[in-house]
Formats: C-alpha cells, structure tokens, sequence
C-alpha cells in the first residue's frame, strides 16, 4: 500500500505545483496580494508530498517489497541495510524522486526564511520553482514511475550494482544534487528579476546565500565523487574527464564565475546582466548534466539506463527551460539599467577578468564534452576527448586565473594600486620561484607542469595569506590590534581565504598526483615482495572471506619503508553473488606526502596473483583543498549579512578592506 | 542597435544549435558505443611479422588472401585476451576459417610461454613487438579481431574480447556469408 500512497502523494505534488506555477506569477502581475501569498503554502506542501514519497520510496526499499520495480531491479534481500537505503538513489527513477525532493526543498527553504524578500520577487521565484517542479514530476509520472508494481511479485531482487555498494553512494549523489538543484534556486531569482526589470544590490544580496549554498554543496559532491572513483575503481585515478564528471564541472565553474560576479553587483551596482546570465547558464548546465546522464546520448561509465524516450522528455524541459528563460533574457536585459562603467585596475575589474576566464573554461569543458556528440551527428568519425585535450585548452585558461586569484583580493574596490598590491604579494613570488626551482631540482625528466603547478600552488597559498595579514595589519599594529581586527573581519572575508587556501592545497595536490604517479604491475607469489620507490611490499597471504553478499580474496602485505616497518595493507577482489561480478577494494594508507595504493587482481596460478601498487603522492592534499573550499562556503554562509531570514535593516559592519 | 540586441539573443541561439545537436543525437538507430573503423571495406594493411617459432615462416600479407580469414590480436599480458581464448578454437573449428594470431607488443618469451599453457587456437602466430602492424591496423587496445573477405578486404573489426552471443549472432553468420 505504501507505494500507492507515496505514488498518490506524487500525483497531488505533481497537481500542487501547477497551481504553484500559475497563481502567485498571475498574483504578482495583478498585484493580488492572496495569489501571491499562495506561493508559500503551496512549497511547502510541495516539500511534505515529494518528502513522504521520497520517504515511501526508502520503506520499499527497506522491506524488500520486491514487487515495486525498482526495488526488483536494484536490492536484494541479502543487502547491508545502509545499501538498501542508498539504493533509493542509486538508479535512475530513485534518482530522480531525489532530485524532486531537493527542488522541493530549496522551495520550502525560500518558502520559510524569505521573509525579507520583497513579496512579489518571492512569489514569482517561487513560481518558477514551482514550474521546474512540474515538468521534473511530469517526467517523473510519465516516463519513470518509481512506484511501478510488478505481478506477480518476484521473490528475490536482481541487487544493486556491486560497484555502487559502497558508502560514497549514500554521500556523493544528495551532495551532488543539492548543488546541481540548488542553482535552480538562483535561476528562478534571475528569471523572476527579468520579469521584475529590476536587478540590484538588495537582489544580489538576497540571492548570494542560495548561490553559496549550491556552490558548496556542489564543491564536496564532486571532491566526494573524484574521492569515491579514486578508492572503488581501483585505477588509482581520481579525474578522468570523462562527461558525466564534466556535466557536474561546468555548473562549478559557472556557479563560481556568478558567486563572484554577484559581488560586483552588490558592491558596484554593475555586471547584471552578465549575472543573470550566469544565473541561467549555471542551472543550464545542470540540466545539461541531467539530459547527458539519462538520455545515453554519450558513453560514459555513469550514465543510467539509456533510453532515448526518456532524453526527449529532458531535452523538451531543457528546452522549455532554457529556451524561455534566454527568449526571456534577450527580450529584458537590454533594458536592465546597466549600472556604472569602472576602471580595469580594480578589484571589480579582477573579477571581471575571473568571470571571463572561468567562462572561457567551463566553454573549454563543454567543447570538450559535446565534440564526440556533434562529430557522431554530422557523419564524422568517432573520436574521443581526453586530458590531452584538456591540458592544452583549460589548464593554460586557469593559470593566468590563479595567478590573477592572488592578486585581486589585494586591489581595492573602483580604483586599485596594482604596483603596490604586487609589491605587496613580492614574497609570494619569491616563494613559488623558490619552489618552482626545488621541484625542477628534485623532479627528472618530468613535465615542465610540475613545477608549474607548485609554484602556482604557492603563490596562491602565500597570496591569500597576505591578503589576510594585511586585513588584520599583523607585525603593524599592536597584537591587541590585530586579534580585535582579525575578530572583526566578516565572515564572508574568511570563507574566501579558506577557500582560495583550499584551491592552492588542490592544486599542488593535483600537480603532485598527476606528475610523480608511479606504479608497479607484477604477478606475485606468496611470500614475493616488490619494491617502488622506498616501500618494500611482501605479499604475506591470501585468505578468503565471506561478506553478507559477496565471497573475497582478502590479501595481506607486510609494507617497510627502507627495511623499517610501515604498514600492513588489505586489499580485496570481491565477487558478488548475485551479479556475478567482481569488484576489487584498494588498500589506501594515506600519508601528508601521499598515498600507498595496492590493489589485488586474477589469481593467475595456484599461488599467484596479478598486484599492482602506485603510489600516489600528494592525493589527500586533493581531498583537504576541497574540504577547505566547502569550508569557506559554509564559513561565508554564515555571515551574518546574507543569514537567511535576518532582515536587512539590521546594523551592518562595513569592514571591507580598502 | 540591432548589434547589441544581436548579441543578446546569441544564448537562444546557441540553445537551437545545441537542441537540433541533441535531437540528432537521440536518433534510435545511433549506439554511441559502436567504433567504426576506417579500415572496413579497404584492403587489409601490409604486415611482414616474425613467427613464434623460429622454425615456421613468417606471417604476412601474402598469407590472408584467397579465403575467409580471422586476425585475432592477443598479448600474454592481457586477461581479456585470456578469458577469450577458448572461444577461438571453437571459432576456427566451427566455422572452418584460419584464425592468425598477432602477439601485440608482448615478449616473444612470454608468448611462448602464454601459448604453451593455454594451447594455440591459430594457423599461424606473428610477432608484432614493436607495435607497428597494431598501428596500421589502428588498434585501441587487444583483444581485437578483424575478419578478412576472399579478397582480403576488411569486413569487420571487434575492439573487443568475443563472446559467445556474438559469435552466434554476428560473427558467425558473416563468416558464413562471406565463404559463400
């Protein structure tokens, strides 16, 4: 019964959110104060219906009630039950009810603390909230009933994707889609704005927590993500360029070229009609996402079922989406007051810049991505588009972006003083010359992208260290001074120095795996060891155990690191019984300079198996710059100027720095 | 100024461009996974290879000639090529075709040692150490299998290990057709 009723409770969400779409724009266009009002209690019961069947949705699941399809096709009875829960969303119809549910969400959020906002931006915003809602339940009803029965009932369940068995699952998609979801919050502000006519500081200032908050949430689904791919694949990469990890990059990088232009526009008054097209284009590559991972119009190791039926449906709302809110944009945003023209050497005029080549980069990236489409459409042949690609197009892009990232903090607002800003980030050039050089030192024979980019690493570490010592005047003024300044200073300033920190950790985490990777393939007896660079590993045993679902060779290696003893390290090549298929579990033992990695493969003799080991250095600083980015945003989310729900009359700081 | 209101409007139009590329794309009858090769329907390339055993003549173009042929290229060090193996006995057997074996870049020790274990499947086997002839047959990987015409026309190429659902459904019935 509980499928019914969670399918019912889709219907009225899906009937809910039609009036939704409909009264409060009607409202907000006549000025009837009660269709605008309408807005609020409709998103929130829009949440309470798409809530409990998502809810319905997880008991199916939890019980095993293998009539309902999808449980059928994605759970076993034998199933850990964290893997029962994630398997929700591990498949497209569950995915996608998860999806609903964070639309719903960030509906109901708006719904509740908007109070500040003006009642007719609220009402149209929410309208439009309330029109994604319809055509993704639309989608949903029509084409991918998650609570579709099957009779008769079979008595076992086909079990999740071995692969997808992992806690990354239960973590890395809700990230991912309160990201990818929440720009709709921003998409629906900017196109409510464009009907309005009106874009201003109040506008960017009220739509700059909901940005923050898809920013953040989107920056750890994808570190989880590269994370999860690093550990389960067991290929020891962790970015593979591959589409559906573009689909998620270039909503990133347009939501982080609109989270600083959204600056401007608060602070000077400019750049609105480049923000609200980012605005649009940020939420359109989310859809884009959406249309290339469920409509098998690319291969890649993510996608879902493909079924072209179901890409039509998503191209028509992209469409529809897009295509209306571009009509809309092309009609309004010539007459959208232009604001103030500025001086290029300022600290809106960096940001500028920014923009610019985070646009450039994430074009690079959807190139990149649609190019083996386009070529298969027009007849050519079949290509691919891998990192060769991406080293020469977007990695030149974001070197002059990092570069610029240090030095734009320190230039003030309309005029900045560039000489002194450099003169001020001199020792920043002294230290990334300095590492640039002991990397090429110590390095041999390898690209000249190494010590690249550590120096670019360091520059942007020190660069923003300065920029926050000047802040709080340290070594200038009397500590006293310098801890009441520090206090003082808003959050919004720290959470960009945690995140421009947690890049430069990034990116020297990523210069270091990508240059000094090394790995060794042998097939190993018992009691064999193997030796890459100062790591010793013995192969000492391998056992096999049971799992709740799956047999596994469990191997033991005795690791020593110049004779001494280091580690033991635990691989698994596990064969899940009901797929039949084997999934390997690396061994990681993680370390400030990087990461030892064995993974066991085929028994290739009655006492030997295929082992390969890398070592990865440098990959844990990958994870603790995005954590530190993610950091910043939650740190910047929390000032108090933008919380959610302080009205804005309350008494503001003005601590900006000159 | 129409340039300027031009320039408003190149999102939308850009969309269109996108739209119409993905309507295309959506077209039932399009696998994104099939990898068409620019060999089929042309000659096969020149090769000359070393045998494995010293003793037999070399693998070479002259040798596919004149009848229905299968290429098969195999590494010692590759565990697909492994997992295939016993379905080109069946193969060569079944369908009465010789079966040329290319070891692609892999150590003339290792194949022997390979080839000894697991029994040989091929006609005749070639050294392809280097890599060369994978090249000019524009390999992306091994396995793969090429199948050769009378002429020694290319006809079709699997980058791929064989199943045996392929070789029911696709292999086999094209060797039959073409030895007709």
């Amino acid at each position: 019964m509980i499928a019914e009723f969670g399918h019912y409770a889709l219907v009225l969400a899906f009937a809910l959110s039609l009036a939704q779409s409909v009264l409060p724009m009607i409202g907000a266009q006549k000025g009837l104060r009660p269709w605008m009002s309408f807005a609020r209690p409709a998103a929130l019961a829009q949440f309470a219906f798409v809530g409990f069947a998502f809810l319905a949705l997880v008991v199916c699941f939890v019980r095993s009630d293998f009539s309902v399809a999808t449980v059928y096709q994605y759970s076993h009875s034998q199933q850990p039950l964290i893997y029962k829960i994630a398997a929700t969303w591990g498949n497209h119809e569950g995915s996608l009810l998860l999806w609903v549910l964070i639309l719903a969400i960030f509906g109901a959020l708006v719904a509740l603390f908007g109070e500040n906002l003006p009642p007719r931006l609220k009402a149209r915003a929410l309208s439009v909230q309330g029109m994604i809602g319809f055509f993704f339940l639309a989608f949903m009803l029509f084409t991918s009933n998650p609570f579709a029965r099957l009779s008769p009932a079979p008595f076992e369940g086909q079990e999740l994707n071995p692969l997808l068995q992992d806690p990354g699952l239960a973590m890395h998609p809700p990230m991912l889609y309160l990201g990818y979801v929440g720009f709709s919050m921003t998409f629906s502000f900017a196109v409510a704005a464009m009907i309005e006519g009106r874009v201003d500081a109040a506008w960017a200032r009220w739509v700059r927590p909901w940005t923050l908050l898809a920013w953040t949430t989107l920056t750890a689904g994808i570190a989880l993500g590269a994370h999860w791919a690093y550990y389960e694949l067991g290929w020891g990469g962790w970015w593979f360029w591959d589409p559906v990890e573009n689909a998620s990059f270039m909503p990133w990088l347009a939501g982080t070229a609109l989270l600083h232009c959204q600056t401007v526009v608060e602070k000077r008054d400019a750049l609105k009609v480049w923000t609200i097209l980012l605005a649009i284009i940020a939420f359109g590559f989310s859809l884009l996402g959406t249309f290339l991972v469920r409509s098998g119009v690319i291969t890649s190791v993510h996608a879902f079922a493909q079924d072209p039926a179901r890409g039509l449906f998503i191209l028509l709302i992209l469409g529809i989406a897009l295509g209306g809110s571009f009509a809309l944009f092309a009609w309004r945003a010539p007459h959208l007051n232009p604001g103030g023209l500025f001086a290029p050497i300022s600290r809106e005029g960096a940001l500028v810049l920014n923009n610019l080549l985070l646009s450039v980069g994430a074009a690079t990236v959807l190139l990149g991505t649609l190019y083996p489409l386009a070529m298969s459409v027009i007849g050519g042949s079949a290509v691919s588009v891998g990192w060769p690609y991406y080293i020469v197009t977007f990695v030149p892009l974001m070197v002059p972006m990092v570069l610029l990232m240090a030095v734009g903090p320190l230039l003030g607002w309309k005029r900045g003083d560039l000489p002194g800003a450099l003169q001020r980030l001199a020792v920043a050039g002294v230290l990334a010359l300095f590492a640039a050089g002991y990397t090429l030192n110590r390095e041999v024979g390898g690209s000249w992208l190494a010590p690249l980019g550590v120096a670019l690493g360091v520059w942007l570490f020190v660069g923003t260290l300065v920029e926050w010592i000047e802040r709080v005047k340290l070594f200038r003024v009397h500590p006293r001074e310098n801890w009441n300044r520090a206090r003082h200073l808003p959050r919004r300033a720290y959470g960009m120095t945690l995140a421009h920190i947690g890049l430069a950790v990034a990116i020297v985490g990523m210069t270091g795996s990508a240059a000094w990777k090394a790995e060794s393939v042998k097939t190993m007896k018992l009691g064999e060891s193997v030796t890459l660079g100062d790591f010793t590993y013995r192969l000492d045993g391998v056992e096999p155990i049971r799992g709740p679902n799956y047999l596994a060779e469990r191997a033991t290696f005795s690791v020593t690191r110049d004779g001494k003893p280091y580690t033991t390290l635990h691989p698994e090549r596990r064969q899940y019984e009901v797929q039949e298929m084997p999934t390997t579990e690396a061994a990681i033992e993680s370390s400030i300079r990087g990461d030892i990695y064995a993974v066991i493969g085929d028994r290739t003799g009655p006492q030997s198996w295929t082992v390969r080991i890398y070592h990865q250095p440098l990959v844990p600083w990958i994870w603790t710059g995005g954590l530190l980015m993610a950091l910043g945003g939650i740190v910047s989310l929390s000032d108090r100027r933008y919380r959610i729900g302080v009205p804005n009359r309350l008494p503001v700081v003005q601590a900006t720095g000159a | 100024m129409p340039i300027r209101r031009l320039l408003y409007a190149l999102p939308i139009l850009l969309l269109v461009l996108f739209g119409w590329l993905a309507w295309r794309g959506l077209a039932p009858d399009r696998n994104p996974s099939a990898l068409p090769s620019a060999l089929i329907g042309q000659p096969v390339p020149q090769f000359e290879l070393p045998p494995l055993d010293p003793a037999a003549a070399k693998l070479a173009t002259a040798d596919v000639g004149g009848q229905v042929t299968v290429i098969n290229f195999f590494a010692s060090w590759c565990l697909p090529c492994k997992a295939e193996h016993p379905l080109l006995f069946a193969l060569g057997k079944d369908y009465n075709v010789p079966v040329y074996g290319i070891a692609f870049k892999d150590k003339p020790e290792a194949t022997a040692a390979y080839i000894q274990e697991l029994g040989s499947p091929y006609t005749k086997i070639g050294l392809d150490q280097d890599g060369r002839t994978g090249l000019d047959f524009g390999l992306m990987g091994v396995p793969e299998t090429f199948i050769l015409d009378k002429n020694g026309i290319v006809r079709y190429r699997l980058p791929m290990p064989v199943d045996p659902d392929r070789i029911r459904a696709e292999i086999g019935p094209l060797l039959k057709s073409l030895q007709q």
